[in-house]
């Protein structure tokens, strides 16, 4: 019997170099696209369910504010194994990615709505009033005076929700997407070096996250080209 | 008669803020609209650009009529409120636009006036109101006299046939105030006709065609500058007017 040792972790190098590719690969294939393609639809939904929550028909804001609040409410874990697992029972069926990106578009949609809706209040209603007395509409002024302020405001909770879901993707591994992680878990199977593989596959989410993280500061940063006098 | 309004009412709540007010207006005329602070000077103004929908009275503007007693459709009010451009207290110039571009939004987005033709009128009025030097700038990057001049031009490109100014000068520093003032009487020698609430006694004297004394949701007096502060038939007035000219 080997002896436990503390203080001494002895990296199998060769390991390490050899399952690098096949884990940033899995990032590279599965993880960006299904979050870069799942936050897209996201915040379609989001959009639509945060004018819903506006709306001044009460049946449309009790729509939205029941699915926000489901969506809220259950785990993405679960969510995932209802489309992916009971979706068949109704004979439908769809590919591990396809589900992963129904799930987590309904997940994005459900939390950037409210993120969206506090973003397009927090504009003053004085901007509201300024497009109506130079004659516009309100889809007008929703999309051409509040939205573009509104997604200033938006842009650095609606970055931190896309970096989230960067990490939230590794869930579609339960689903058989072999993503990131998934594929680390696949490396172990082999190799049971666990400690290593799956710091690898922390290491490479660490750096995604990272850049992205670099990404919105630029962002921000040309967005506070004008800044609000209110 | 350009403008006609009848009977205007508008509540809050329980709180009835507008008590029934008439008012007209010729074209080319300058009304002053006086009052104490709370009267209804702002929700009379706003009842006019339909930003504010009262319960009663009918409004005439520009051969057009509406009556608020009646469910208005969007398309009525829009069409109503397309008669007349807002100049408001705090400006509400588009942050997120430079000057130029907050001037011609109207224009082309809403009167489908092509880009090329908006840009050179909005130039023009820029220079009317002293800032061709600032059309890239953005609101932020200006005075707060300068933004309300750009406030005018916003409201001035979209050619309504009424101007609204609700107390322009009141949120300035003091040496601000006279480059908006002059602006303002520019547009009036011009003959364009509007409605003007304002504190500026000096101004509604030098321009003014009528004044209308509001106090409590009530026109009290309406006269000629002349007849309304040189000889008030209302005590109340006299209070307003010697309190006004006792903070100059
Ligand atoms: N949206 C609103 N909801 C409730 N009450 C309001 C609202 N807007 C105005 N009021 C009330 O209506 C009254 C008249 O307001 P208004 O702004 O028209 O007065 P004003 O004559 O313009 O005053 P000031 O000189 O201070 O600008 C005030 O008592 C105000 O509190
Ligand atoms: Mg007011």
């Amino acid at each position: 019997m080997t002896p436990l040792v503390f203080g001494q972790i002895t990296i199998d190098w060769p390991l390490a170099v050899h399952s690098f590719w096949p884990i940033l690969q899995g990032g590279l294939i599965y993880t960006i696209p299904l979050t870069i393609i799942s936050f897209v639809f996201g915040l379609t939904l989001a959009m639509v369910l945060a004018i819903m929550r506006l709306s001044k028909v009460k049946f449309i804001q009790t729509i939205a504010r029941i699915y926000i609040s489901i969506i809220r409410g259950t785990p993405l874990l679960v969510q995932l194994a209802i489309i992916f697992y009971g979706l068949p029972d109704l004979t439908i069926e769809v590919s591990p990615f396809v589900g992963a990106v129904i799930a987590l578009s309904m997940n994005v949609g459900g939390y950037a709505a409210e993120t969206i809706r506090a973003s397009i209040l927090s504009v003053p209603k004085g901007q509201w009033e300024a497009g109506y007395t130079i004659g516009m509409n309100d889809a007008q002024v929703m999309r051409r005076i509040i939205l573009p302020q509104a997604a200033r405001v938006s842009i650095p909770p609606l970055s931190n929700e896309f970096i989230s879901l960067v990490k939230d993707t590794s869930l579609a591994s339960t689903i058989t997407v072999t993503e990131l992680f998934r594929r680390a878990q696949e490396i172990t199977a082999t190799s049971y070096d666990f400690l290593l593989l799956y710091s690898e596959a922390a290491l490479i989410y660490w750096i995604f996250c990272f850049v992205l993280s670099i990404i919105q500061g630029r962002i921000e940063s040309r967005l506070d080209r004008y800044v609000t006098t209110h | 008669m350009l403008l006609e309004a009848k009977g205007i009412q508008k509540s809050y709540g329980e709180n009835q803020i507008l008590k029934g007010i008439d008012l007209t207006l010729e074209e080319g005329k300058v009304l002053v609209i006086i009052g104490p602070s709370g009267s209804g000077k702002t929700t009379l103004l706003r009842s006019l650009n339909l930003l504010e929908i009262p319960e009663q009275g009918t409004l005439e503007l520009d051969g057009d009529r509406i009556d608020y007693s009646r469910r208005l459709t969007k398309r009525e009010i829009q069409n109503m409120r397309r008669k007349s451009a807002m100049v408001f207290q705090s400006h509400n110039l588009f942050p997120h636009k430079t000057v130029l571009e907050n001037v011609v939004e109207g224009p082309i987005i809403v009167q489908k006036i092509n880009r090329e033709q908006a840009v050179k009128e909005a130039q023009q009025i820029l220079n009317d109101v002293g800032l061709s030097d600032y059309q890239d700038h953005y609101p932020f990057q200006l005075s707060g006299g300068q933004q309300q001049r750009v406030g005018i031009a916003r409201a001035v490109a979209l050619k309504p046939k009424l101007l609204l100014f609700d107390e322009p000068t009141s949120a300035l520093d003091p040496e601000l105030v006279s480059d908006v003032l002059k602006v303002m009487k520019d547009l009036a020698a011009k003959g364009w006709t509007m409605v003007v609430v304002t504190h500026e006694l000096k101004f509604a004297a030098d321009v003014a065609d009528k004044v209308l004394f509001v106090d409590q949701g009530t026109v009290l007096e309406e006269g000629t500058p002349e007849e309304v502060f040189q000889h008030p038939q209302h005590e109340r007035t006299r209070q307003f007017l010697s309190k006004v000219l006792k903070q100059i």
